[in-house]
């Protein structure tokens, strides 16, 4: 394949997995609103078009148009830099994620992928572990004892769960044996005695609930959103944000939300594997449709644990991510190794 | 000739050194933490550019991502304030400088100069995980193991300072209150 043909194809790539990671980030916003309003028994949005369809976009001129305050005595740079960190580093990790197969257009094959790296899952890790700064940055350059506070759980919060996170992990990655999203993902193809899909998790089990409250804690979401907790910490680290510096730590948590949803389905859902039938446009596109819809459903239960769950407690969240997640963790990542060397 | 690849070495090779330099000069603490972090990520960036991509990301998730956490956490926590500066001595800055500069060119000089260095090819280091994974568990096994020994026992060092001495009973009625 010719140089430019590569580089126009990465970048309409990045074009368009950016501009349907934004919208998505968008609609995120409003399912959360939709469905944890019918769960409370209310309607959620409802007047701007459709269903509230438009809602999304109403918020986002509304966050253009607000004023723009920096209190005073905040520590500037930094103020401003801390919502650039925390949005950027979450869009970031989208560029090693695979949505499906390669396609063949013009007689060239085409990944769907930005970029297809050999340590794909560990540029995810990297990069989420740096986006820890622009929360803990943004407390601290508030001055303002709840943004501080908010920040400090953060780090505290997000550094103890790394670690689980990181170990759940590596249960999949031992029996993968690559760092390859895509590998990860082609060794899920086929199924056990026939009808069960041959995905991480039924092999790892245990891994997928490491994985799934890690996540939760990582992303900062219910029941482990202490960094903002309403009740204690007024907003937490974004308290003193307006506008859209507040919108991106806002855009920055919702990225982060799907990054994490795409990971599980890569890692523990089989990724686009999933029936495929019909003619072959239809056989082209449904390995994304099963990505989007495996997301979707990951997303759901997001949404859905945030309706059901109340908030732990400070002390809970930290005995539960080091006295029990982390051994779990542990036992499992054990387990597996010895599973596989006798195998 | 200039490759793209020399180009983008000594680009982050320049960053890593106006990291170090911002971070001597800084007088605010989490400022310099900051700089540390750009060094730290600009490092990955060499390591990635010489062929070792699992080093280069162990480099940012270790180092830069949760390291440095700590770093910036520790200064959060304590709220440390902008540094006092001394006028200093001036014969710090007229001998310290150039001092320092002689020093660095000579060392330059000499590793240059060895025998056994010479340019390393992308790719002539162990780079993919399957080979650091194989030569730390059979070549370098003995190694190690010591080392996460000797981190073991660092920890536990640690967690004995850190932790509250054992109240004795006989200390008396103060230390008895029911938690």
């Amino acid at each position: 394949m010719p140089i430019w043909i590569y580089i126009v194809a990465t970048v309409i790539k990045s074009a368009i997995v950016l501009l349907v990671l934004l919208t998505a980030v968008a609609y995120t916003v409003w399912l959360e609103r939709k469905v944890v309003g019918h769960m409370q028994n209310r309607w959620g949005p409802t007047r701007v078009g459709p269903f509230g369809l438009l809602q999304p976009a109403a918020d986002g001129i509304k966050f253009l148009f607000k004023e723009d305050l920096t209190p005073p005595h905040v520590y500037k740079p930094l103020f401003l830099a801390a919502p650039l960190i925390a949005v950027i580093f979450a869009l970031t990790s989208i560029a090693v994620i695979p949505f499906g197969n390669a396609i063949t257009l013009f007689g060239y094959s085409f990944p769907l992928q930005i970029t297809d790296v050999n340590i794909g899952l560990l540029v995810i890790l990297g990069v989420t572990s740096i986006g820890v700064y622009g929360v803990a940055l943004a407390g601290w350059s508030s001055n303002n004892k709840y943004s501080l506070l908010g920040g400090l759980r953060a780090s505290a919060q997000m550094v103890s769960y790394e670690i689980s996170l990181g170990l759940s992990l590596v249960g999949v990655l031992i029996l993968s044996g690559s760092f390859s999203l895509r590998e990860i993902v082609d060794v899920q193809g086929g199924t056990f005695l026939g009808f069960i899909p041959r995905w991480n998790i039924f092999l790892q089990p245990v891994a997928f609930f490491c994985y799934l409250m890690a996540a939760y804690a990582e992303t900062n979401r219910i029941p482990f959103d202490l960094p903002e907790a309403e009740t204690e910490l007024v907003a937490g680290y974004h308290t003193e944000y307006s506008a859209m510096k507040f919108a991106m730590f806002f855009m920055a948590e919702y990225a982060n939300m799907i990054t994490v949803a795409s990971l599980a389905t890569l890692l523990f859902l089989g990724g686009w594997h999933g029936p495929i039938f019909g003619p072959p446009i239809l056989q082209a596109l449904l390995p994304v449709f099963w990505f989007g819809a495996k997301v979707f459903a990951f997303l759901f239960l997001y949404i859905w644990v945030r309706g059901t769950l109340p908030r732990f407690r400070y002390d809970q969240l930290m005995a539960f991510g080091w006295k029990f997640l982390l051994p779990l963790a542990l036992a499992n990542l054990i387990v597996t190794a010895i599973v596989v060397v006798v195998k | 000739m200039l490759s793209v690849h020399l180009i983008l070495f000594l680009a982050f090779g320049a960053v890593c050194v106006a990291g170090a330099v911002n971070l001597l000069v800084q007088r605010h603490p989490i400022n310099s933490a900051l700089s540390l972090i750009a060094v730290m990520a600009a490092l990955a960036g060499e390591y990635l550019l010489l062929g070792a991509e699992f080093v280069a990301a162990l480099q940012v998730i270790v180092y830069a991502g949760a390291i440095m956490v700590l770093f910036v956490f520790v200064i959060m926590l304590l709220n440390a304030g902008v540094e006092e500066r001394t006028q200093g001595s001036r014969v710090a800055i007229i001998i310290g400088i150039p001092g320092m500069l002689i020093g660095s060119v000579l060392v330059a000089w000499v590793v240059l100069r060895h025998s056994g260095t010479g340019e390393v090819a992308v790719g002539a280091l162990p780079g993919p995980p399957k080979t650091i994974g194989d030569m730390l568990f059979h070549e370098f096994l003995l190694p190690f193991e010591i080392t996460s020994i000797l981190i073991l026992v660092a920890i536990m060092g640690a967690v004995v300072l850190a932790s509250k001495p054992p109240s004795s009973p006989a200390e008396g009625p103060t230390q008895k209150v029911k938690d």
